[in-house]
């Protein structure tokens, strides 16, 4: 196999230095077929490790453990050219299968930028600089008068972070606060006529924010792609293929199946790459990306329909306290903001409420404020939007755990993570609504305190139907449905009795 | 009245409307706002601030720009009509004249023409995408409803607009010192808030990265309706952007207008709104229990709410209280009656639509007039000319017949006057210069090219 080379020259004195790859293009390498699917799945299980702790709210310092744990864990290779070969390889495969939707891109990209940034903090500063300068970043340190006249500002900036000011050698870059877009989002610059004052330890913000917008130029580029062979896979519809993941993808060469990552990741790799191959691929891809986030439950098939007189029984049953409280609350104020309503729409609609039911049920609850008329002006084009029947006609999916606990409910809303935004109070008394013990109550409030949200919500599950739950509860359509199962199953088992 | 008897209406009024000068019912027509955009609303201005710059004859200006920005028009029917684009001024025109919509929204500038987007979409390549906007800010005296008592919903009166006018100073003060931009357009929303307009080139090719950055710097409000916490200041001291704030703008006025005005501490019911921000719960009943004890004993001539303000500060600020937490909580409580309240969405995405300036409001039938940031104080939502009282008074100077501007003369012209002056000359020079200076560079770029 040939190695990648990932050595840099230095600026300052000639000699090279191991670095990160930016996965600026593709190597010219060659890998072997099972290498190729491996290795991929090796960095989702990073990349889905970096997920499950950002949604647990983990603070920087426990990710940067986190991340260096799950790289060991599925990424080293006692010699340093394999590894930075599966850490190319693998980036390039995914990229490949998660350049397809823009939900898919836009959690690839958070995740390889989040992967970026705290492996970068690992790198020797003398690394840092080299990487900085293969960036072409072209900021100069902030002169000591300069300094002189800010120093109270930036000194206020670290006090405002807990930290205080090493003014004796501190180093400032003076850049733009569009470069910055993270540090001045958390207000953790001086800002000043539109220039961020940013320290020494934070270039890595600047650095995060070049390895970003490469990476999510080069993902639309890679889609457009991959638009070809979404076509080819809708014409071919024979079930022997998704056997074939084993078989040949690319060119079978003296018995080894190699594939070209370079020609993946480039324009022209449908012209490369025959036909027949194409078809092999688009399974391996599909299901690569589904593995790991899990079903989309945009289509209610398991339980099947409902109606709108089932969803009052089927609330108090089956309901996750999220979707409980939102319907609690349309009941109560006959209204939901904007938030409410899609978390709690699109759950309806994953749950088998029928788009004329949904807009049925929407305009009964709200009519005690909003008259039909207004309804239909202003509420129903939503709803019919998040059916797939405006706009650009895309049938939004419901939003998983992972979503909704990232999400900011603020003044007037309801939606979120009841585990993770409601009060210690108001999340106690929910909890109790729903029939749990004071036991139950301490062990959830306890996974709570921990933010485990998602392992609260479980608790809750199982402690309601009595019933364990061991996969967790990852998405509010899953626990409608297992719910809904192990009801059935309890019918059953009377009626058989 | 049938829309035959509306426009017989006008007629006759501009027929004798010298002396009947108040017949115009006080009320939103289709037929009066097609003679305000016949005759006042300012075409030409929009073109002009929308155009930015590129109308001109200069080499380097880009023809395409203002044919490729959206409009939307919500016509009287409710019918919503997005994706038209205009290829110049008379077109614009003659379109908002002839259609007459109850609602004009600019969205952004888009790679091609977003009214052949469909074309474009037919070629495969994914090439239909905003690349330019105003970066934009709307403000809503809605989102207020928990520390307004005068009012509620869409209803908005003196007592609490100024939440309003602090929103315009504290916002338009960081977007001038903080981030640098300097053509900045405050509007009145016709209704319950205002809207905020960053024209700066650099701010219009900001990504929705960094638009989100922005209103992020903005946002301290991190509660919901379960959570009690509405507002979080941690670490030590405050950002030097929320320090400024508080001590230049929101603590003024929480304690002389907020307080006294909202009656914020003189009920049971609205100091325990307070009292429950206080994290250390025997500190909250200590107050409480004063509180409730004085409750006959109030006779002094000072406002029982700034008297029981001072007691908590001094009971919060005194050298007795330790925990960072406790002290801070003064500073928490002001910011959560007075920071400005973002709708964060409308700014953090490029193909938000908003609502363009001088639109009437058909609720209110008031024109979304511009907002003078460095006299903001003075601006009174409650005088803000509406579509009846100009025609009143266009009917009134009808008969003269000097009239090459007719718009100048009623009260809208001063707000057109404002526009011109402060908000589209400056705007239009500093983008000449900007047209001119890219042109140079090129031109420069390409002599050294050659000179290889």
């Amino acid at each position: 196999m040939e190695v990648f080379q990932s050595h840099r020259k230095s600026s300052s004195n000639n000699v090279s230095v191991s670095t990160l790859p930016l996965y600026r293009s593709a190597p010219p390498l060659e890998v072997r077929l099972e290498d190729f699917e491996l290795f991929a799945m090796d960095r989702l299980r990073v990349l889905k490790g970096i997920s499950d702790g950002l949604g647990r709210g983990k603070k920087p310092e426990e990710m940067e453990n986190l991340v260096a744990d799950l790289w060991k864990e599925n990424m080293r290779h006692p010699q340093a050219n394999e590894e930075t070969n599966k850490d190319v390889i693998s980036h390039f495969v995914l990229r490949l299968v998660y350049c397809r939707t823009e939900e898919l891109r836009k959690w690839f990209l958070s995740m390889e930028t989040t992967l970026f940034r705290y492996r970068f903090r690992f790198q020797s500063s003398e690394a840092q600089r080299a990487l900085m300068s293969e960036f072409k970043l072209p900021y100069k340190a902030v002169s000591n008068a300069e300094f002189e006249c800010v120093k109270d500002k930036l000194n206020q900036v670290a006090r405002s972070m807990g930290q205080t000011l090493a003014a004796v050698d501190a180093v400032f870059y003076k850049v733009p606060f569009e470069e910055v877009p993270e540090l001045v989002a958390g207000r953790r610059v001086f800002i000043y006529k539109g220039h961020a004052y940013v320290a020494m330890n934070q270039v890595v913000s600047l650095v995060v924010t070049q390895f970003r917008s490469y990476l999510s130029k080069a993902l639309i580029l890679t889609n457009s792609i991959e638009y070809v062979y979404k076509g080819i896979h809708k014409c071919t519809k024979t079930p022997c293929y998704r056997l074939s993941i084993k078989a040949l993808i690319f060119c079978k060469q003296d018995d080894v199946y190699q594939v070209s990552i370079c020609n993946l990741a480039c324009r022209k790799w449908t012209s490369t790459v025959r036909e027949q191959e194409k078809d092999r691929l688009a399974p391996i891809v599909e299901a690569l990306c589904t593995r790991y986030l899990g079903p989309d439950y945009s289509q209610p098939n398991e339980v099947g329909e409902i109606s709108v007189k089932d969803i009052d029984r089927i609330a108090k049953t089956s309901f996750p306290l999220c979707m409980r409280h939102l319907f609690e609350k349309v009941r109560e104020d006959h209204h939901l903001k904007h938030g409410g309503r899609m978390q709690l729409g699109l759950f309806l609609k994953g749950v088998g409420l029928k788009l004329d039911d949904a807009l049925a049920f929407w305009k009964a609850e709200f009519a005690p404020k909003v008259s039909a008329e207004r309804f239909d002006k202003e509420y129903a084009y939503n709803i019919r939007h998040n059916y797939g029947r405006e706009g650009k006609r895309t049938d939004y999916t419901p939003y998983s755990c992972q979503k909704i606990i990232s999400s900011a409910p603020g003044v007037g809303d309801h939606h979120g993570c009841p585990y993770r935004h409601f009060s210690e109070e108001n999340l106690r008394a929910a909890l109790v609504r729903m029939g749990a013990s004071s036991r139950v109550v301490e062990e959830v409030m306890d996974k709570v305190r921990n933010r485990h949200y998602q392992l609260a919500c479980t608790l809750t599950f199982e402690a309601v139907h009595g019933s364990s739950c061991d996969a967790g509860i990852n998405h509010p359509n899953q626990y409608f449905i297992d719910s809904q199962k192990i009801l059935q199953s309890k019918v059953d088992g009377i009626q058989f009795t | 009245m049938t829309r035959e008897e509306a426009e017989n209406g006008i007629d006759d009024m501009v027929i004798d409307g010298a002396q009947q000068a108040n017949a115009v019912p006080d009320r939103f027509d289709a037929n009066y706002l097609r003679i305000y955009y016949g005759k006042l609303f300012p075409h030409a201005d929009m073109f002009k601030w929308l155009s930015y710059g590129h109308d001109g004859k200069h080499p380097a200006c880009d023809k395409s720009y203002f044919g490729r920005r959206e409009f939307s028009f919500t016509l009287e029917n409710d019918i919503y009509i997005r994706f038209q684009s205009f290829n110049s001024a008379i077109e614009l025109e003659n379109s908002i004249k002839e259609k007459c919509p109850f609602k004009i929204d600019i969205g952004p500038v888009y790679s091609v023409d977003p009214a052949k987007r469909h074309a474009y979409a037919q070629s495969g390549d994914n090439v239909f995408t905003p690349v330019e906007r105003e970066l934009v800010f709307d403000i809503d005296i809605t989102d207020y409803d928990d520390v307004r008592y005068c009012c509620t919903g869409a209803d908005v009166c003196l007592q609490c607009w100024p939440l309003m006018t602090i929103a315009i100073k504290v916002i338009d003060t960081a977007l001038r010192d903080d981030f640098g931009f300097n053509h900045i357009l405050w509007v009145y929303s016709g209704r319950r808030g205002v809207h905020c307009w960053v024209c700066d080139g650099k701010a219009r090719r900001l990504t929705n990265e960094q638009r989100a950055a922005i209103a992020d710097y903005f946002r301290v409000y991190k509660g919901n309706e379960n959570s009690h916490k509405k507002i979080s200041l941690p670490g030590p001291v405050l950002h030097p952007f929320l320090a400024r704030s508080y001590t230049e703008v929101l603590k003024g006025f929480f304690e002389a207008k907020m307080l006294p005005n909202q009656n914020l501490l003189s009920s049971e019911e609205r100091y325990e709104k307070i009292l429950e921000m206080i994290p250390d719960a025997s500190v909250a009943s200590e107050l409480r229990g004063r509180w409730q004890e004085n409750k006959r004993a109030s006779m002094s001539k000072d406002d029982i709410n700034l008297v029981r303000w001072d007691q908590l500060k001094s009971v919060l600020q005194s050298g007795k209280q330790k925990t960072q937490g406790i002290r801070r909580c003064v500073e928490e409580i002001v910011f959560s009656f007075t920071y400005p309240r973002l709708d964060m969405e409308v700014s953090k995405h490029m193909n938000h639509l908003l609502k363009a300036p001088f639109c009437v409001h058909p609720k209110t039938g008031r024109v979304c007039v511009p907002i003078d940031p460095n006299n903001c104080d003075e601006f009174d939502p409650t005088i803000v000319p509406t579509l009846s009282q100009l025609l009143e008074e266009l009917n009134r100077e009808g008969l003269r017949q000097d009239a090459d501007n007719e718009g100048d003369r009623t009260s809208l012209g001063e707000s057109v006057k404002f526009f011109r002056t402060t908000f589209l000359q400056p705007l239009l020079k500093s983008c000449k210069e900007g047209i001119e200076s890219s042109y140079n560079a090129k031109l420069q770029q390409s002599k050294n090219a050659l000179s290889w």
